[in-house]
């Protein structure tokens, strides 16, 4: 290698920490030792760690001042309900606590089966998991102005503690029931919504809008994206190619586009005398039709990673083509894809925002709307809603890509 | 299983009936998905006419010739008579100058921050998974809406106390202005003695990598065509009486003259999408680092290559094997999300089609068009993504 003149640029990321011995076999390190070897372990290591240092030791300083001290969080105080709800019938508000409650019951009930099965998570690790969740319920909680929340909260949280000590005792077959019970829960808390009130999803605004676009579009793109992953698959060449077709189509364009398809065009395609779809139906629509596509992607990565082998056995004992798709490839095709899905579902539930775009009033149109109100107009306070909108949908996304990162770990993918 | 086995016995198979035939039925089935997808697409079809035609709109596509009605901010030259097919193709190449900038930049902070994330340095390390942490699980959107409106409309100065760095940059609200070449004659020639420079260079390094391949002496082919262009380009620029003139934007008042101007929408799009796609490349360089073997560092180890060599000549480029493809779909979410300009009225492609669709010409059509844009967009960057695959692709063994 004859020395190589080619000089590295500035300063080289010295020793990438390729060569980072296993923890286990690593005897503690006294501080000092951690220091020397973690901060200052070679001169251009040194150099790095002090310029590197002083640089995000005054970002931090900055953004703390900012949080703590400049920032005026009176304006996010005022609209909070708005953020979460929008202009929800404050009178009908009893039903979103209904709604949490038997979310949380149902949660509670089924980290209390998944917690029979797999033994006891240790406390530490359950933390890190709830931290995000903890932290918005803190900082949430610290903006209300009545204690009538915190009281909602603490019962919401008795009753998800009681469900789970009910699932502890319930018997193992228990846990084979639990994906129908998660379905029904989200179909009672949307009854719990509209039962005896003229109330549907087009009410819903705020924070509540994105999360219900986000579960019914995972909801519904699944199934679809499924299908089309088959047909992608299919021995029919007339399914294949209209299946791929419609994927990468889909694929190929923005979501934006989709969503302004259906706001300004869906409309077009309902024969006269039907009643329009509404725009939050124009936007859900618009959703599932993009992410089925995605899924069909993730899902046709795990079809094609089931050994042939499953197939020739299920034909040995002779089980019809949709008994072996049913019972024998798609078990195993959704397991080796399941990280990849719930990065899908992320992304999607992130996308939810775009609506703003195309006219709904979801977190970030209320972040945006709120500034302009009387007595906040023209205070430049678009820094302080804009980071709490950004803040309410990164707990949800991080959190759902924590959750993730724990399956991927318990199921193994990855490792051999 | 039993009774199937006179079927197998007999030679000469007798055809079970046509329903029951399986050849017979794929065939059938085949025709009745067809012909179920193509009446759908019929039925949507008319529907889609027939609205059309109610609401007195044309279904044609010759509304592209009339005159668009509307300036386009940032596009000084652009007239309104001109007809909306030009608007569209202003808000194209918007749209690609945003996506090829923008795809440059993510790419070198992306990487650089993979490569932070796998530092031996703790602060580094810890720093970078913060801001992927951070960054990755909050919508574009979102970050685009911060710049825009919390930083660029609230935080940046007036345009009378507009902030100065080194004089090669101002910062105002009204604008962004950066240092900038500026042609003083025609640039033809100068072009042409560039190309000719580019041309040398790409012989030298032929040239200097067949020497390393016969002799294995250094072949510094980079910085031999970088001499190359250098040498010839600085020539041909004072032999043809300094085509390009550098000017440092000045401001006097409330008017800046010189340097370039980016229109602050641009640049909050740009950066968001940026820091946005960033996030998420380091992660693919991350993964594809950590999927390097393990060996092949040691190897690099053993024969005493330093940090930075062992990146440059060992894992980096078994890792860009890895990426290549989840690269590209970044890069294709990249130029998809620039449509989310529409928020911060950046004027590209997306924007243009809905000032069009507003000012009653047919949504259906516009749309159409909309979606064409980008699927062009997205089958050059794939089939460019194809051919790194392959060039990088390991040969069979």
């Amino acid at each position: 290698m004859a020395g190589s003149v080619q000089t590295p640029p500035v300063e080289p990321t010295d020793e990438p920490a390729l060569v980072e011995t296993d923890p286990l076999t690593k005897p503690a390190a006294t501080p000092g030792e951690w220091l020397r070897l973690n901060l200052f372990s070679t001169g251009s290591n040194t150099v790095l760690t002090l310029a590197f240092g002083m640089l995000l030791g005054y970002a931090v300083f900055r953004l703390l001042m900012f949080v703590f001290v400049t920032a005026n969080w009176e304006i996010v105080r005022v609209n909070l309900t708005t953020f979460l709800v929008g202009t929800f019938p404050r009178g009908e508000l009893f039903r979103v606590w209904v709604a949490i409650v038997l979310i949380s019951v149902v949660s509670g009930l089924g980290v209390g089966v998944a917690a029979r099965r797999r033994g006891r998570a240790a406390p530490v690790e359950l933390l890190r998991t709830a931290a995000p969740g903890l932290i918005v319920l803190a900082v949430l909680l610290a903006l209300t102005r009545t204690p009538t929340p915190a009281l909602m909260v603490v019962a919401s949280g008795l009753a998800a503690l009681a469900a789970r000590s009910v699932g502890v005792r319930l018997p193992p077959r228990a846990g084979r029931y639990m994906p129908v019970v998660y379905v029904a829960a989200v179909f009672g808390a949307y009854a719990a919504f509209t039962t005896g009130s003229p109330l549907t999803y087009s009410n819903f605004q705020g924070l509540l809008l994105n999360v219900f676009l986000a579960v019914a579009a995972i909801t519904l793109s699944f199934p679809f994206g499924v299908l089309l992953a088959l047909g992608r698959r299919s021995t029919f060449p007339a399914v294949r190619v209209v299946c791929v077709g419609y994927i990468e189509l889909i694929r190929g364009v923005p979501l934006i586009a989709l969503l302004i398809f259906g706001a300004t065009m869906l409309g077009f395609f309902v024969p006269e005398g039907m009643t329009r779809p509404d725009q939050v139906t124009r936007a859900l629509v618009a959703f599932v039709l993009f992410a089925g596509a995605y899924v069909a992607e993730d899902v046709r990565g795990g079809l094609q990673s089931v050994p042939a082998g499953q197939v020739e056995a299920a034909k040995a004992i002779g089980l019809s083509p949709i008994k072996t798709t049913r019972l024998i490839v798609l078990p195993q095709a959704l397991r080796n894809v399941i990280p990849a899905l719930v990065g899908q579902f992320i992304s999607l539930t992130k996308d939810t925002v775009l609506v703003s775009l195309i006219g709904l009033t979801e977190v970030l149109r209320v972040a945006r709307a709120v500034t302009r109100q009387e007595g906040f107009a023209g205070q430049g306070l678009q820094a302080e809603t804009l980071l709490f909108a950004g803040f309410l949908l990164w707990s949800v996304a991080f959190t759902m890509s924590r959750a993730s990162q724990r399956l991927e770990k318990r199921l193994g993918v990855g490792t051999r | 299983m039993a009774g199937g086995g006179e079927a197998v016995t007999s030679t000469t198979q007798t055809r079970p009936p046509p329903w029951r035939d399986v050849r017979v039925l794929r065939v059938l089935s085949q025709i009745v998905f067809v012909l179920a997808v193509f009446l759908m697409l019929r039925f949507l079809y008319t529907t889609l006419v027939g609205n059309l035609r109610a609401q007195g709109l044309p279904t044609g596509f010759g509304f592209l010739d009339q005159p668009t009605g509307f300036d386009i901010r940032g596009a000084d030259d652009f007239r309104p008579s001109q007809p909306i097919r030009d608007a569209l193709l202003v808000g194209y190449a918007n749209t690609i100058r945003v996506a090829v900038v923008g795809i440059a930049l993510a790419t070198i902070i992306g990487v650089l921050l993979g490569v932070a994330r796998l530092s031996s340095n703790w602060l580094i390390r810890k720093a970078a998974a913060v801001y992927v942490e951070a960054i990755r699980n909050t919508p574009v959107l979102l970050i685009i809406a911060f710049l825009y409106f919390a930083v660029v409309l609230a935080a940046l100065p007036g345009i009378s106390d507009a902030v100065n760095i080194f004089g090669a940059m101002i910062l105002s609200t009204r604008g962004i202005w950066m240092v900038w070449g500026e042609a003083t004659q025609p640039l033809g020639p100068f072009l042409a003695v560039l190309g000719v420079g580019l041309a040398v260079a790409v012989v030298l390094g032929v040239w200097r990598t067949r020497r390393f391949d016969e002799t294995g002496t250094p072949h510094h082919r980079i910085l031999w065509g970088l001499g190359a262009v250098l040498v010839i380009g600085g020539i041909g620029y004072v032999a043809l009486g300094a085509p390009v003139e550098v000017t440092m934007p000045t401001r006097e008042g409330r008017l800046v003259t010189g340097g370039i101007e980016l229109q602050p929408t641009y640049g909050a799009l740009l950066a968001g999408l940026v820091i946005y796609t960033a996030s998420h490349i380091a992660e693919i360089v991350r993964g594809s680092i950590l999927a390097v073997p393990k060996g092949q560092t040691e190897a690099a180890q053993s024969i005493a290559l330093t940090g930075f060599q062992r990146m440059r000549y060992v894992i980096l480029p078994q890792a860009a094997r890895i990426a290549v493809p989840p690269l590209a779909s970044q890069y294709l979410n990249l130029t998809k999300n620039s449509s989310l300009a529409i928020l911060v009225g950046y004027v590209e492609l997306t924007r243009v089609t809905l000032t069009v669709i507003g000012n009653a010409n047919p949504a259906p059509q516009s749309v159409a068009i909309l979606a064409l844009g980008y699927l062009v967009l997205s089958l050059v960057i794939s089939a460019m993504a194809n051919i790194v695959n392959r060039t990088l692709a390991l040969e069979g063994r």
